[in-house]
């Protein structure tokens, strides 16, 4: 883990307890590695698995999934847009994937309190990346494989390789929520 | 008045275009009430959050990429002149064949199950929604709303009671802007329907998306309740991406319609800050 005066701190996957455990609400990262793509769908698919007692085709421990569906890539491009999707479609899956070792997840949009408290017991993080700037965030994706379920199309699992993916930490592993914090700081009260 | 004659070709050329330009093209007024947005935001973090989206809409246009991954439910607005005769075949066809090229051609995002739950990606995103209206004149206006679904799935509607009134709806859409929160990537365009039927008060939502960012309807008295809206969303203190900030709404759009002696119908249709939209003449 480096320190950047611009971008924030510097994490490469896979993520490590400590490195986690030391990110705080609010903390600025910069994401470089692998992470691996998935949305409602997939995430449907690997609860179905779980629940009839099957191994996940994954090994999520020290991974992070990115919570996209990205456009197809034209010519020359590894990918197209990429931002993130909604995070919170996807809470009803999530602790049973955090209880499998997964240490981050990347998306836009509140977690659910069950969700919250699932990253506090197996200190997990999750990540804001900023929602709509699909094309600036695909500039930091140098490298994209369908590696699960090819026939949901935008839906598919891929592995990605990212450089300095711009991050924010939304939700750290004592349980603070920089969007509650956010917001109580600006709301005026009628 | 003679009859023009119009091949439908004419609208899949138009269509597929708009499809392709919409997804990487912001609309000027969105663009222009970006900026004017980083002017006014308070919280530091709210304007990093604004350059962002400001340096994204330049690197959708440089590299052709579009702005958002989530390039929408082709929605399409249809003014059909009166004095038109539409050749060669049926005009939603025309749409969605225009809609599946466009799509495809652009390497947009096929986001659309063939069926609700049993599912199965059409793969080029039809078909479209398609919303037909008769006008004077012998001109056919296409208007594509390319809909994203985490913005869409915020957006509700409410059948008031006549009690409730106007502080009713305006209470509605506030909350609506509320539980939205970060999830439908603010700053927001808020577009609300008062009156009419349940169904029409949502395609009231839906047509207020349609009006440019910056042009308040033209009766004073719903012009007011918009500069209310967007003052009242301010307080909120959501910001831009929800991180904290003044700058929870660029827009808002009220339309309305006469109402049943015994209903309040408000439908509130959320839009994220990549409003697109845009529109072709033939």
């Amino acid at each position: 883990m480096g320190a950047d005066a611009a971008g924030g701190v510097r994490l490469r996957t896979p993520l490590g307890d400590e490195e986690v455990r030391r990110l705080r609400a609010g903390d600025r990262v910069l994401l470089s590695g692998r992470v691996y793509t998935a949305r409602d769908e997939a995430h449907r698919r690997f609860l179905e698995l779980i629940r009839a007692g099957r191994p996940l085709p994954l090994d999520l421990r020290g991974q992070v999934i990115y919570y996209v569906g990205p456009t197809p890539a034209p010519p020359g491009r590894p990918l197209g847009a990429a931002g993130p999707t909604t995070a919170g479609r996807m809470d009803p899956y999530t602790p049973a994937l955090l209880e499998r070792g997964l240490k981050a997840t990347i998306g836009k949009g509140r977690r659910s309190a069950e969700v919250r408290e699932a990253m506090v017991r197996h200190g997990a993080v999750y990540f804001a990346a900023t929602g709509g700037a699909g094309a600036l965030l695909a500039r930091c994706v140098r490298r994209a494989e369908v590696v699960l379920y090819e026939d949901l199309g935008p839906e598919a699992v891929r592995l990605l390789e990212v450089e300095d993916l711009p991050l924010v930490v939304i939700n750290d592993t004592l349980g603070n929520d920089l969007y509650e914090r956010g917001v109580a700081a600006y709301r005026i009260e009628a | 008045m003679p009859v023009r004659e119009v091949h439908v070709d004419e609208v899949r050329r138009a269509v597929a275009r708009l499809c392709a330009e919409a997804a990487v093209e912001l609309p000027e007024d969105v663009g222009r009430a970006l900026a004017e947005a980083a002017e006014r935001e308070e919280s530091p973090v709210g304007r990093a959050v604004l350059a962002e989206l400001a340096e994204n809409v330049r690197v959708a246009r440089t590299d052709r990429v579009p702005l958002c991954q989530d390039t929408g439910f082709a929605v399409v607005f249809v003014e059909l002149g009166q004095d038109v005769h539409l050749t060669g075949g049926n005009l939603y066809d025309a749409i969605n064949r225009g809609v599946a090229e466009g799509y495809t051609s652009a390497f947009l995002r096929p986001s659309i199950l063939a069926h609700p739950w049993l599912g199965g990606n059409t793969g080029d995103n039809t078909p479209a929604v398609i919303h037909v209206d008769l006008v004077p004149g012998d001109r056919v206006r296409l208007t594509l709303l390319p809909k994203g679904g985490g913005s869409e799935n915020k957006s509700a509607l409410a059948m008031l009671r006549p009690a409730d009134g106007l502080e009713g709806a305006k209470a509605f859409v506030l909350e609506t802007v509320r539980r939205a929160g970060p999830d439908a990537c603010p700053p927001l365009v808020v577009g609300v329907g008062i009156g009419g039927t349940f169904d029409q008060v949502a395609l009231l939502a839906k047509k207020a998306l349609l009006r440019p960012v910056g042009r308040h309807h033209p009766r004073p008295e719903v012009a007011e309740l918009e500069r209310e809206l967007l003052a009242a969303s301010a307080r909120l203190g959501i910001g831009p991406m929800g991180l904290g900030g003044r700058v929870t709404a660029l827009w808002v759009a009220v339309e309305i319609f006469p109402r049943h002696i015994a209903t309040f119908p408000v439908a509130v249709n959320i839009q994220c800050h990549a409003a697109r939209r845009r529109e072709a003449v033939i």
